[in-house]
């Protein structure tokens, strides 16, 4: 609609009239500071990534392991106090391509956000993380991965502490 | 619309100056089974609506609404989150079963006080941007222009004010839940270092952690699930305009109307006959004196004698705080509206252990926002 209009009626307004000051307004930047208690559950997780393994919970009730734990069954409200190790290795459940990056730069390689489905955790259970070592085009659901892991050394207890998941080479491929 | 609401279960986590070991969702969880326990119901099949009261700036995570659920079982049900006080979730549960779209309601009010590093400038951040925020003033020096003001138009005097400090610091003591007890004397509460004159750090709430859940149902369900359900016999709010270049320093009418509001709900016509005993703000302990004044639980410019005469103590006339207050359990952000609710549910159930009140059917929770807000809430409750 607007595109055909090619001169508006009115006073336009140009940047030089804010930063000249014909225009006020009130700059201000925010600094915000938090933390997060991680508590009983997330934090038994970031404990096992700095040890180099995944965490999940299991509850009886429910027969589901989810990761990463929780203290408390999101299904039927009762304490999932049970902990499992999983393995490192997962499917794709889904995944995209994002050419915009978080601080909303435009790049030609794209970002690869993918969530995991982790084995060992019951189905639709997983991780969001990146993926790595795979092109674009090459990767679908249901494609099998593993996690790579930084360096024992410089693992902190953090998500960050898994580089992102790559491909499993498959028998005869 | 005439079915009458009752509490029928609470639960509590804390109050503690920090905790480190929870995860404010595991806080959240451990009020939340506690409340579901004392009321006997299901969450997952006997709860039909969920509020929850948070502010995102407090939180740090945009549209926390989204990290409610689980913790309090309410994933894939009704579930909504307000910003304002603990009263005012208080009230919107009320209003879900007084409409009928709901028979049982939880609500939840939490503080996570300590993992918000920057709180006062958090705080500054409710000045207005254009106007006050650019002089770059602590907040506090809201509450010394209010409490100056106060002190100037009613003759209340610094040790009157010192006097409320020690009374809820030793209420505290006899309350486990509460951070900040301590068996202080007039001196402890008139010696400190100064935040804004004349206010000082010793008549200020230090925060605390934790987190508080309240169950609501009709009366129908209420008298099926419960053998001692406790009436919310009325809820108001109120909200003043936000100017600080304009607003009336000595008084806090919108504590007035959200009384009123209440009592009219309740029918209440002489408060000071009616009200058993009370828990009100006193995020600064002038606060308590102004909000008595306020509430008309006494007449305007008396709390402070009053006060210095013993009639707000727990073996007073009209105890006041006997659960220590925000200056005794410690400040919970906009749970400490909630957590004198839940003092005021647990007065009138006898279940308040060393502090119990002898005698009391009809209790009033009040709250308000802190600096720079007009902005408070009312809640009667009773046998």
């Amino acid at each position: 609609m607007t595109s055909k209009i090619k001169n508006f009626p009115g006073t336009p307004l140009s940047e030089s009239d804010f930063t000249e000051g014909k225009v006020l307004s009130i700059h201000d930047e925010m600094r915000p500071q938090f933390a997060w208690d991680t508590g009983i559950g997330i934090g038994s997780y970031l404990a096992a990534l700095k040890e180099g393994y995944l965490l999940g919970s299991h509850c009886k009730t429910c027969e589901k392991t989810v990761i990463p734990p929780r203290t408390v069954c999101e299904w039927c409200f009762d304490p999932m106090d049970s902990y499992v190790r999983l393995e490192d290795t997962g499917t794709i459940n889904t995944f995209s391509l994002c050419y915009v990056t978080w601080d909303v730069q435009r790049i030609t390689e794209p970002e690869l956000p993918a969530v995991i489905e982790i084995d060992g955790a019951s189905p639709l259970h997983g991780i969001l993380h990146k993926l790595g070592e795979v092109k674009p085009e090459d990767i679908h659901i249901g494609m099998k991965v593993q996690a790579v892991w930084k360096p024992a050394e410089e693992r902190e207890g953090a998500i960050t502490d898994i580089l992102y998941f790559k491909p499993i080479k498959e028998a005869g491929s | 619309m005439s079915e009458r609401v009752a509490v029928i279960g609470v639960g509590w986590s804390g109050y503690r100056p920090v905790s480190p070991e929870l995860s404010y969702k595991e806080l959240m969880y451990e009020a939340a089974v506690k409340a579901y326990a004392d009321a006997g119901v299901d969450p997952r099949t006997e709860v039909d609506s969920f509020v929850s009261v948070a502010e995102d700036f407090i939180e740090g995570t945009s549209i926390f609404d989204e990290y409610v659920p689980d913790q309090l079982g309410a994933a894939l049900k009704p579930v909504h989150t307000i910003p304002g006080d603990g009263l005012h979730g208080l009230a919107t549960g009320v209003m879900l079963v007084k409409t009928g779209q709901a028979h049982v309601v939880a609500v939840e009010a939490h503080s996570k006080a300590s993992n918000v590093l920057s709180l006062p400038e958090i705080t500054a951040y409710a000045q207005d941007p254009v106007l006050n925020r650019p002089l770059k003033l602590n907040s506090e020096f809201i509450a010394g222009l209010e409490m100056h003001r106060y002190m100037h138009e009613t003759g209340t005097s610094l040790e009157q004010c010192a006097a409320v400090a020690v009374k809820n610091k030793r209420n505290a003591l006899n309350n486990p839940l509460a951070a900040y007890g301590a068996n202080w004397i007039l001196d402890d509460a008139l010696n400190g270092p100064q935040l804004a004159w004349p206010l000082i750090k010793s008549q200020a709430s230090d925060h605390a952690d934790g987190a508080i859940v309240v169950v609501l149902a009709s009366e129908t369900r209420a008298k099926v699930l419960s053998d001692r359900p406790v009436w919310v016999l009325g809820a108001g709010w109120c909200n003043g305009a936000p100017s600080l270049e304009s607003r009336e320093w000595g008084t806090v009418p919108y504590i007035t109307k959200a009384a009123d509001m209440a009592y009219r709900q309740a029918g209440i016509d002489n408060p000071k006959e009616a009200i058993k005993f009370a828990e009100v703000d006193d995020t600064y302990a002038y606060k308590e004196l102004m909000h008595l004044e306020a509430l008309g639980l006494c007449g305007r410019g008396e709390a402070g004698s009053l006060t210095e005469e013993g009639m707000t103590k727990t073996d007073g006339k009209l105890p006041v705080n006997a659960s220590g207050g925000s200056l005794g359990m410690g400040h919970l952000l906009d749970a400490s509206g909630m957590s004198r609710a839940l003092e005021v549910v647990l007065q009138l159930r006898g279940n308040a252990g060393d502090r119990q009140l002898a005698e009391v059917d009809i209790g009033l929770a009040q709250s308000w926002r802190g600096v720079p807000t007009t902005s408070g809430a009312v809640v009667i409750l009773a046998n």
